[in-house]
């Protein structure tokens, strides 16, 4: 119980799979076929043929958190307003998509927004045609699908721990709610924010498959690429999970500078 | 915080988001039911979808794997991660830090880097010794990406736990294991329980780790999926997320009455 024994199994167990694995990413992204050093595949990485992928993935995943953001704090305030009992339900109702395979929940969009789908139909016999699939905006309704919940739940248990005291005394001097939320709700719910915004962004720029399935031929994200290049080219492949993976830590560092590190765990 | 009634507006909102939620679900259900080969166009009732399902030995054995996998990894990941929580606790505040951060790179780093890299990782040692990638080497991956979520979940519990109570126990006569056994793991039981439950839910819900470590011949539900998805779709697919979709929807509605009965039971204590 006093002794740090226990932990040596998880400690080697980290070793082999956690530090091994980039080290050897790290490797193979300086290397040619051949395996001798070449800064070759890293060029190839920067080079404009992955940019605009790249661009275009954080864009999505920019667009997607953003969505999430705005549709889920509402969610996660109302919550809040709610009995014990209906935010147990509400809760659930919410989390049970999620509990789909991930790969079930892009193709329930695929059909919805196939051509002649339900979504087309409906809208026909309104009178409205229209192309709902193979497009930007389908990758982001299908990203949004995903990661919603995702934005609720943090932003949700940060805001159900504000003091009702605090809330209390700025109704006593004279608040009114608008004013309430404005200066005590918003500004104590930003870490749970913080954290949301993390939830979604990494995951959606990373992601692959969604593009690929719901997305037009211009569309392609970075994890798809990630995925084709592998099977052909290791080197340019790890080069972009280099880059990737970089990314990805320079903004959890910048969102750590805004909030605190508790919140996200 | 004020606990009024909602307005109608914010009524008609949660309705939205609801719909929003649910209405590609309903859809993907409805059409399980198609009896024509199209997801799309209605052709009449049927239950054929779901006799093929129950017919495809490759979906059955897929499935099986799919639990399997989850039941090893969350069970393995749970003993792996309480043992490494506790171990971890007792080092000193900055090398434990460290560790931590460590054990966290799984959960923030992308799935697709962490599957890329792990591939690396099992072909070069797949050429070391002679084995190719397969069920083990997607347990080990699951197991990876689960430990974490153990540790994460077992180590607030075990800061909130009073160190004298194990050395109470062995004052009182218990040996070591007996201490650990009744107190320790007792008092952690619910984190512990927890990890586990994360762990496995993750290890079923997986599919860009399994597909980049899953070797030639493994398949488990994602990769199926993935396959199908890829190629010709067919209304089998309707009919397996209808299923998996009760199955889920009636698990998560026990347990959550289940919580509440015993919330009421405490609380009239």
């Amino acid at each position: 119980m006093k002794s740090k024994k226990l932990s040596i199994p998880y400690i080697l167990w980290m070793l082999v799979f956690t530090m091994i694995p980039i080290v050897m990413i790290g490797l193979t992204a300086f290397r040619d076929k051949s395996g001798a050093f070449s800064p070759e595949p890293m060029m190839k990485a920067f080079g404009t043929e992955y940019r605009g992928v790249l661009l275009h993935s954080l864009w999505i995943a920019l667009l997607s958190t953003a969505i999430c953001l705005l549709l889920a704090y509402p969610v996660a305030y109302l919550l809040t307003r709610m009995k014990p009992s209906t935010q147990n339900t509400v809760q659930l109702i919410i989390m049970i998509p999620m509990w789909m395979n991930f790969l079930l929940r892009i193709y329930a969009w695929k059909i919805l927004l196939q051509k002649d789908g339900a979504l087309d139909m409906a809208l026909s016999l309104l009178g409205i045609h229209g192309t709902y699939i193979g497009n930007t905006a389908a990758v982001v309704v299908g990203m949004v699908y995903e990661y919603l919940p995702f934005m609720v739940l943090p932003i949700f248990t940060v805001m159900s721990k504000i003091d009702g005291n605090l809330i209390e005394a700025a109704q006593d001097l004279g608040s009114n709610d608008f004013a309430v939320f404005r200066k005590v709700i918003f500004p104590l719910s930003i870490p749970g924010v913080i954290s949301g915004i993390t939830m979604v962004f990494v995951p959606s720029a990373s992601t692959f498959l969604v593009a690929e399935h719901l997305g037009g031929i211009d569309d392609k994200m970075i994890g798809d690429v990630i995925d084709q290049i592998f099977l052909t080219d290791q080197n340019v492949g790890s080069a972009l999970s280099m880059i990737l993976m970089i990314l990805i830590l320079v903004f959890l560092i910048i969102m750590n500078l805004f909030g605190d590190e508790e919140a996200i765990a | 915080m004020r606990k009024n009634k909602l307005g109608v507006v914010s009524k008609i909102y949660l309705a939205l988001i609801f719909l929003f939620l649910y209405i590609p679900i309903g859809v993907m259900i409805f059409m399980s039911f198609n009896s024509g080969r199209n997801v799309t166009v209605w052709k009449g009732f049927s239950l054929k979808w779901y006799d093929a399902l129950f017919k495809s030995k490759e979906l059955m054995s897929a499935l099986g794997n799919t639990l399997l996998i989850a039941v090893l990894a969350s069970l393995l990941a749970t003993v792996l991660g309480t043992a490494a929580a506790i171990g971890i606790q007792n080092f000193k505040n900055k090398p434990r830090a460290v560790i931590q951060n460590i054990s966290n790179l799984p959960i923030i780093s992308p799935d697709i880097v962490m599957g890329v890299s792990l591939m690396l990782l099992f072909s070069f040692l797949g050429v070391l010794f002679h084995f190719q990638m397969g069920f083990v080497t997607v347990l080990l991956s699951h197991i990876c990406f689960c430990v974490p979520f153990v540790v994460l979940n077992v180590t607030p519990r075990l800061r909130r736990m009073d160190r004298n109570i194990y050395d109470a126990a062995l004052d009182l006569g218990c040996n070591q294991w007996q201490a650990f056994y009744k107190v320790v793991l007792h008092e952690l039981s619910p984190g512990i329980f927890s990890g586990m439950l994360i762990s496995f839910t993750y290890s079923m819900d997986d599919v860009v780790i399994t597909h980049f470590t899953r070797g030639v011949k493994f398949h488990n539900l994602s990769t199926r999926i993935f396959e199908m998805l890829r190629k010709e779709v067919r209304p089998t697919v309707n009919a397996l997320s209808a299923l998996l979709f009760v199955t889920i929807l009636l698990i998560l509605v026990l347990i959550n009455v289940y919580e509440r009965r015993a919330e009421k039971r405490a609380a009239k204590r």
